[in-house]
């Protein structure tokens, strides 16, 4: 065990953190789910790529910088120190990037992923529907082969970043004799073609962060499907794992919020109860223990370890961990904690609110928390399934 | 930066763990239970024969020269078989502690502490009793601001029976004399205090093995338990409780190898690793306590079911060279009273690495 960074990696963390310094917007973004701000969010994805910062550890080709997991976590961390926006496009970066790197031909490699990379597509994610939620192998959705293309029926639901996306990844049941998990295939949409219609989904905060789309004989070229016909299930599990994983939830991002935890703390001491200095102390282990437990799964990966049912006790360490903050942050701003930023009075109540409801999503988006305990205790311990 | 254990260490680990499987026995750890020392003098002596007691004992003294680094991956072992002798007052802290001492008392102690001819035991504040005074050939104990090396014959043990069978905890009453001083002053506390977050880590590390036999013993349980026609196992509500106990035991892990690079190489913020590890490693132990002894039902409230050796265990380790409570306060006063909160790895307070 080593844990001190080599002379590149510092010099690598201080390069990350000038080009930052000069680039990050001096004035916060408007929400990436509102229209003006997912347009502000493409802009500084484009200026992200223009420093090939946007997609790291993608190959150069694909206009990454082919660094490994490591310095992927000193990007990340550099990245939520400088108070840099949310990524619009992660659906795309985060999630689909690494799945076409391993299921896409060279074509499909070579036409989406730069575009990807410079935030000229903006991806959604297209897996439930209104009776495949938990159970997503009820999807009925139906994708059929005309000639060179497939055509497109049905529904599916809570596709986040849907209302402004141009693209949505997802599922489909291309065999129409087909259950469960047999006979779905991966498939590559455009949001803005005929048969298409996106109808966006105000969240708890109002704004539109996930859409439902509609499909009526949807044309969509046979190019487009992602790994081969009728085994879109196998993709999509690839998919999954990413999302539970490490790549969408770097550890610095809790970091950050421990770190602006503990001054809040700071900050309403004097008034708060003060069982909320034990609540505090544990957010920020919390957020040190997620940590330590990715650069030890970074350093089994690097040694040419794989990741698999492992990353459902992640989704459940993180999502969990990001809720009690947020709790605790609104606990001890007492009762300003119903004041929204912009009202008069706010004070320092900052983003807690919407960070709050955020995080209630983290244990249901990305498969519930219940669906990851299923898969810990079945895949990971071995007991019988039910 | 590399997180991994060698192959000597996991090597060293996976033949320990072969040895304990055959000595170590539930039916050996019940066995000691009803002898008057509770220990075994065949098991002290072939744990001196793995290497265990020298690990940390400079090879000018017949050990191995090891550092916590070394050592971690071996407690775990100890707490998995839920080993009733104290390697962890005489090799983990007794042993590094004579090291820093130096002089004749290491000169003279440590080569019989590595050929296991000596046993260790350690005072400190934070513990009201010590362990294993009743087997110890030298008491290493703190007086106000000294530190004194007391051979046993020249104390009075009162011995405290304790929840675990296992456990030989004792008041000791002893008096100071110039014959004993080891250290006093500021080197003296320095050496208490780096023996506490020695012994808060191995505490730890043997947790580890705690939680993971308990898990174990769960997981088996609900495989082979048949209610409603099915193996318990099988239902959602055992499921959930196991794979959250899971969680916690994968997550407290790497805190604690951490906190063995922290001692292993002193870093500035020991003390706050250290009991970052020693509260995860408490909480995960403590709830796999709670969680399989539930899903035992009935079983797991009799004295015959095995689970309650390590259910006990894990309750001892808790309180122990710095309870949950005790530790987490040090973490808030230097993180929320102090120069924090630093972050590991990516940006830290002033003056830290």
């Amino acid at each position: 065990m080593d844990l001190s960074y080599t002379p590149a990696q510092q010099a690598f963390r201080q390069e990350v953190r000038s080009w930052l310094q000069a680039h990050v917007p001096k004035i916060p973004l408007a929400s990436f789910d509102t229209a003006a701000g997912f347009e502000a969010h493409r802009a500084w994805e484009r200026t992200l790529s223009t420093g090939r910062w946007s997609a790291v550890n993608w190959p150069v080709e694909y206009g990454g910088r082919g660094v490994n997991l490591l310095e992927w976590l000193i990007f990340e961390e550099e990245y939520y120190r400088a108070g840099a926006p949310g990524r619009v496009n992660q659906n795309g970066i985060f999630l689909l990037g690494p799945t076409l790197m391993e299921f896409g031909t060279p074509e499909q490699k070579a036409r989406f992923l730069p575009r990807m990379a410079c935030g000229d597509d903006i991806w959604a994610q297209g897996w439930s529907e209104p009776n495949a939620g938990s159970d997503m192998a009820a999807i009925r959705a139906t994708a059929r082969a005309d000639g060179d293309h497939y055509v497109l029926n049905g529904q599916k639901t809570w596709a986040s970043r849907g209302a402004f996306a141009d693209w949505l990844f997802g599922i489909f049941r291309t065999d129409p004799n087909s259950e469960r998990h047999h006979g779905l295939t991966f498939i590559l949409v455009p949001l803005k073609g005929p048969g298409v219609t996106v109808r966006p989904i105000a969240q708890l905060d109002g704004e539109t962060g996930f859409a439902e789309v509609f499909f009526d004989d949807a044309r969509v070229a046979l190019e487009n499907r992602l790994g081969p016909e009728h085994k879109g299930w196998k993709v999509a599990m690839a998919t999954a794992g990413f999302e539970r994983g490490l790549m969408l939830r770097s550890p610095a991002r809790y970091q950050n919020t421990a770190r602006k935890l503990v001054e809040l703390y700071r900050e309403c001491a004097a008034t708060a109860d003060p069982c909320l200095r034990d609540a505090v102390t544990r957010a920020w282990l919390n957020a040190e223990t997620y940590t330590l437990n990715t650069y030890w799964t970074v350093s089994r990966l690097m040694a040419g370890g794989s990741i698999g049912a492992e990353a459902s006790l992640n989704k459940i360490f993180w999502s969990e961990m990001d809720l009690h903050m947020h709790e605790t942050a609104l606990a001890l701003l007492g009762p300003r904690a119903e004041l929204e930023r912009g009202a008069p009075d706010a004070g320092n109540v900052g983003d807690w609110l919407d960070g709050f409801l955020f995080a209630l999503a983290g244990p249901i988006y990305a498969g519930t928390n219940e669906i990851q305990r299923n898969v810990i205790s079945e895949r990971l311990l071995n007991l019988p399934k039910g | 930066m590399d997180f991994r254990f060698s192959d000597e260490q996991l090597n060293f680990q996976s033949s320990l763990r072969k040895a304990l499987e055959k000595e170590c026995t539930a039916e050996a750890v019940r066995a000691a239970w009803e002898t008057e020392s509770g220990r075994s003098k065949q098991r002290w002596a072939q744990l001196a024969e793995l290497g265990v007691l020298g690990l940390l004992v400079p090879e000018v003294h017949g050990g191995l020269g090891m550092s916590e680094r070394d050592v971690v991956l071996v407690l775990e072992e100890l707490g998995r078989a839920a080993l009733p002798e104290p390697v962890l007052e005489t090799a983990a802290v007794g042993a590094p502690l004579l090291r820093e001492l130096g002089g004749p008392l290491a000169d003279t102690w440590l080569p019989k502490v590595a050929g296991g001819d000596a046993i260790l035991t350690v005072g400190h504040p934070v513990n009201p009793f010590v362990a294993d005074a009743h087997v110890a050939d030298l008491l290493l104990l703190p007086h106000q601001d000294e530190l004194h090396a007391v051979p046993r014959e020249q104390a009075t043990l009162v011995r405290q029976p304790c929840s675990d069978p296992s456990r030989r905890l004792f008041r000791v009453d002893w008096t100071p004399r110039a014959a004993t001083l080891a250290a006093s002053g500021e080197a003296a506390q320095r050496m208490l205090a780096v023996a506490l977050d020695r012994a808060a880590l191995a505490c730890a590390a043997q947790q580890l093995g705690v939680a993971q036999q308990m898990l174990d013993l769960g997981v088996r349980y609900a495989c082979e338990r048949q209610q409603f026609d099915r193996a318990i196992g099988s239902f959602q509500a055992i499921k959930h409780h196991l794979a959250n106990v899971a969680v916690r035991i994968e997550y407290a892990r790497p805190v604690v190898y951490r906190a063995a690079c922290a001692v292993a190489d002193g870093v500035p913020t020991r003390a706050v690793d250290v009991s970052h590890a020693k509260v995860t490693a408490c909480d995960a132990a403590t709830c796999a306590a709670k969680t399989v002894h539930q899903v035992h039902g009935a079983m797991g409230y009799t004295w015959e079911c095995d689970l309650h050796i390590w259910m006990k265990r894990a309750w001892a380790l808790e309180v122990t060279w710095g309870t949950n409570a005790w530790h987490r306060a040090r973490v808030a006063a230097a993180v929320l009273d102090g120069n924090g909160p630093w972050a590991t790895f990516g940006y830290s307070a002033p003056g830290l690495p």
